[in-house]
């Protein structure tokens, strides 16, 4: 038995914790402002529409009630609290009957589906190059990779983004320029459609790889220099071990384990770049959702996304958390 | 007939650096019988550690071996090719690590590092087999078996540098190579940690080559000492033969520099410091440290000369023969003369 | 003269750092030599005509005389909008690097002196701190910039408002960074030995402890300065910038939004991910270049 109650524990309420302070927050920044949002949105649709009706206060006050904001300070945040923590995050005024919930539902599958696969290759790849370029065994062609990864790792994914769509899809057309899936297609569960969901996705993902993949690279290469320094290294040769083995169970074995730390400290920044990389393609995830919503001034969808992504991010930290000491024995969870 | 197990014969090893060429090895020649204890001693920075990576044939660049041999029985490990020389390490010679700390992959267990070993050499056995060879190897170093199921972390100092120990004898290699086994433990382990590889080493049959700066320790565990100062070899001879009559003026001070009990108080150390082994001094690289400095010691290399059949020395002193009794010279004036 | 000679051959050692003070150099060149050849109204819309390519001679067709006076140059052509790409350039660097400047220089200032406090005070301030920078950490700032940023609405946001949002999640970084450089170097032998020479706190914070943090100090800036541009461009990308001013973010979410691309003017897009991509390959290369002067080891060991 590798973990005790107490680690556990106390992951689950840094979770809680970080699940709590977006909520706040969430809850808090909006009311530090002048900015009533439901006055400013039935205003702008009512100049949208030419006049602005009589009773409009009436309209406004009736919204505020509906939506709890004339209950006192302590009281809207037990029930948004409680609301949240149930899953329920509010109605979108833009597309009023539709709920937050169900908007980011649909959003969130094609999001997850290209962060997960991005950064899982991503990782892969550039924790191998960088390996690769530091053992001095590898062929010489690997040093000379260095130059360009490191400079595709210093540029935003969404500029990246932006020069694939010029070249690869507009000039040259080979891939769709943007969307999930092309104009007129109705989802379904055929081949035909994964696969044209799969031609949508592969410039996205190819814009998140090549960004992603520099650190990695970097990270990694740094790693194997310093591990190579070792004295288990100098044994390991001295044992007779082959070279592979010496080179994948003592060396990248054990420069590996800050790479999977700094995963984990990376996630925050890899969701903020694929937000931007998703409105660059008009992929039909999060990001997008987001973008949409600012423009359209539904604050309860821009609340609702940043606090579902942040719930994602804590979970996803406290699986790795609970993951990470099957890497490093060193962690000793059983004591402490 | 050779009489000898492993044979290093005018080894050169040399770093090519920006700042110059480092002689790590200057000519060094020496011979191991089989089942010998020898000794290696002289300060850091003198190329002892060197020599016993050069034997390994694990120099990496910009180090090189531009000239010397090493002959392992009648094999030349120099001219072995890459693959050859990978088979020699752990089954013909094997190396006990100088920082027991972190000399063992954190991340494997202990049973894991010692049957890697043996897998990667194709012994031809059933893992069952190497299981057990595993086992008597922990066991023949006073580990308890259950201790390969631990990770390093789970250890204490002495019980890795045993770990260790076991990894470097389970093939029952000729030679052993111990560098400063015993660096990083304290006296009391460093004393059964010594015990224990003069155990196995008997048990086996194996000749050690025991690396180190620790005079006293020297005495008590090796049979024939060698002494090394900045990369050359300046003596070599039985135990009895170089305590009780050390010939080289440096040997001469590093034996008097050893603390005496009820001498209190007179500590004796070594005036000036270590050459830098890319800027040697011309002649005896020792002669600006050298209290019985005289002619010849700044033009010449000093040979390795043979005054007795098991008591050799490089040093002008002894050029004309026989040295004079008790094998100090008073003053440098009276040979000059 | 002998100080800036040991610069230059310190910097032939240290590409990485020459290239990146080089580009830097280009720009400041570039925006302030720029900035006496643009006129500002030409980065804002109508300040020229429409969708011109880049050209050298441009003529509008209501003048057919034009090429006997004078005619106009865009040699960066000019956006759907009519902004002078020029202008946009020289002014939109400018602005980047300012909020860039502006809210890394206040990160690190604030991160410095929590960093500190939390080192030396220790106890419950130490807990408190050290968890709000772990989960800020956690928490992509770009989307916290979103809430805030929304919150506040973007017609009362300017350039120096945006930077003082974004410098509200500067500063965990270089508290962390600088909290646990103190931890280490307050036990080193030599801030022992002032502390038993009668030095006092301040005085060895001063003299002891400031001078072996500048690199980290360096470091964190250029890092801080990093991230707030990647911030400010992220929520200008998004249409929460200052929409009007011509800065690289708010030139961007136009491209995207008016479809540039599309309508063939590819020169719209070209000019702001080039600057945004060479200042991001500057920044990288600055920290790349004091990280090596900061770790001589990691140097040696390549």
């Amino acid at each position: 038995m590798r973990y005790s109650f107490k680690f556990v524990a106390r992951r689950f309420v840094l979770l809680l914790v970080i699940i709590w302070s977006a909520a706040t927050l969430n809850f808090f920044i909006p009311k530090l402002t002048p900015r009533n949002p439901l006055r400013e949105k039935l205003l702008q649709e009512a100049t949208r529409s030419g006049y602005i009706p009589p009773g409009f206060e009436e309209m406004v006050a009736s919204y505020e009630e509906r939506f709890g904001l004339n209950a006192p300070l302590w009281q809207q945040y037990a029930t948004y609290m409680s609301d949240m923590f149930s899953g329920n995050l509010g109605v979108s005024i833009a597309n009023f009957p539709k709920t937050v919930a169900q908007l980011v539902g649909e959003a969130l599958p094609w999001t997850i589906g290209l962060l997960l696969t991005t950064t899982i290759i991503a990782f892969v790849l550039g924790t191998f190059l960088g390996a690769l370029m530091s053992w001095p065994k590898a062929p010489s062609a690997f040093r000379y990779l260095v130059p360009g990864v490191l400079i595709f790792g210093a540029v935003p994914a969404y500029v990246i983004a932006l020069t694939l769509i010029y070249f690869v899809a507009f000039q040259w057309k080979l891939l769709p320029i943007g969307g999930g899936y092309g104009i007129g297609t109705v989802p379904d569960m055929s081949v035909t459609f994964a696969l044209e969901v799969f031609k949508h996705s592969l410039l996205p993902a190819l814009a998140l790889v090549l960004s992603g993949l520099g650190g990695w690279t970097i990270g990694m290469r740094g790693m194997m220099v310093t591990v190579q320094g070792e004295d288990y290294m100098t044994f390991g040769e001295a044992k007779g071990l082959k070279s592979w083995r010496l080179f994948y169970k003592y060396g990248v074995r054990n420069a590996m384990l800050p790479q999977v730390t700094g995963l984990a400290l990376a996630l925050s920044f890899i969701v903020s770049g694929s937000v931007l990389v998703e409105l660059v393609f008009g992929y039909p995830g999060i990001g997008t959702l987001l973008a949409r919503s600012i423009n359209q001034l539904d604050y309860f969808v821009i609340y609702g996304i940043v606090f579902v992504i942040v719930v994602a991010i804590g979970i996803t930290l406290f699986v790795m958390d609970m993951i990470y000491p099957l890497l490093d024995p060193r962690i000793q969870y059983e004591r402490d | 007939m050779r009489d000898y197990v492993l044979r290093v014969n005018e080894l050169d090893v040399h770093y090519y650096t920006d700042a110059g060429v480092v002689k790590a090895s200057n000519q060094v020649t020496f011979d191991l019988k089989p089942g010998e204890r020898l000794g290696l001693v002289g300060e850091s920075g003198s190329g002892k550690s060197t020599l016993a990576l050069a034997i390994l044939r694990m120099i990496k660049p910009p180090g090189r071996i531009p000239h010397g041999q090493v002959m392992l029985e009648d094999t030349d490990l120099l001219t072995l090719s890459e693959e050859q020389i990978r088979n020699v390490r752990s089954r013909d010679i094997s190396m006990v690590p100088q920082g027991a700390m972190n000399s063992l992959n954190p991340v494997m267990r202990i049973k894991d590092q010692i049957l890697d070993t043996m897998v990667d050499h194709n012994l031809g056995l059933s893992t069952r087999a190497m299981e057990k060879m595993a086992a008597d190897a922990l066991r023949a170093v006073e580990l308890d078996p259950r201790v390969g199921n631990m990770f390093p972390h789970e250890l204490s100092g002495g019980m890795k540098q045993r770990a260790c120990i076991a990894i470097s004898i389970v093939m029952g290699p000729k030679v052993i190579i111990a560098d400063e086994p015993t660096s990083a433990l304290d006296v009391v382990t460093q004393r059964q940690v010594m015990q224990t590889i003069g155990r196995v080493q008997k048990d086996m049959g194996s000749a050690v080559v025991l690396i180190g700066h620790d005079m006293g320790l020297m005495a008590q565990f090796v049979d024939r000492i060698a002494v090394m100062y900045a990369g050359s070899l300046v003596e070599l001879g039985t135990i009895a033969e170089v305590f009780g009559e050390p010939f080289h003026p440096y040997t001469q001070m590093l034996i008097s520099s050893l603390p005496v009990l009820g001498r209190r108080g007179v500590f004796e150390g070594i005036p000036g410091i270590t050459p830098l082994l890319r800027d040697l001094p011309p002649g005896c690289s020792f002669h600006d440290r050298c209290p019985k400095v005289f002619g010849p010691c700044t033009q010449r290399v000093p040979e390795l000369l043979k005054p007795r059949a098991d008591h050799h020395v490089a040093c002008h002193l002894y050029e004309d023969g026989v040295p004079t009794t008790n094998g100090i010279v008073q003053d440098k004036d009276v040979v000059a003369t | 003269m002998s100080r800036f000679h040991l610069i230059l051959r310190y910097l032939k050692r240290n590409t990485p750092l020459a290239i990146g003070l080089g580009i830097l150099v280009f720009f400041i060149l570039f925006t302030s030599i720029g900035s006496l050849f643009v006129e500002t109204e030409a980065g804002y819309p109508l300040g020229a005509p429409a969708s011109v390519a880049p050209t050298m001679n441009y003529c509008p067709r209501i003048d057919p005389e034009c090429e006997t006076t004078e005619p106009e140059a865009y040699i960066f052509g000019t956006d759907g909008q009519g902004r002078d790409m020029l202008a946009v350039a020289v002014q939109g660097t400018w602005l980047t690097m300012r909020i860039g400047l502006l809210a890394g220089v206040i990160g690190v200032l604030t991160g410095t002196i929590l960093g500190f406090a939390s080192a030396f005070y220790g106890g419950t301030f130490d807990v408190l701190i050290r968890w709000m920078v772990d989960v800020l950490l956690t928490v992509p700032g770009l989307l916290v910039l979103v809430v805030i940023a929304s919150s506040l609405g973007d017609q009362t946001i300017s350039i120096t408002g945006m930077g003082l949002i974004i410098a509200l999640l500067a500063w965990m970084g270089p508290t962390r960074t600088i909290r646990s450089q103190v931890l280490s170097m307050r036990e080193r032998p030599y801030v022992m030995m002032a502390r038993l020479n009668g030095m006092s706190g301040p005085g060895i914070i001063m003299r002891e402890l400031i001078p072996n943090l500048l690199p980290y100090l360096g470091a964190g800036l250029v890092a801080s300065v990093t991230g707030a541009v990647f911030a400010s461009m992220g929520l200008a990308a998004l249409g929460l910038g200052p929409l009007r001013e011509p800065s690289l973010g708010v030139t961007i979410y136009w491209v995207i939004n008016q479809n540039a691309f599309l309508r063939g003017l590819w020169w719209w897009g070209a000019v702001p991910i080039i600057t945004v991509a060479l200042i991001f390959v500057m920044l990288f290369l600055i920290s790349v270049g004091l990280d090596e002067l900061a770790n001589p080891r990691v140097r040696r060991s390549e």
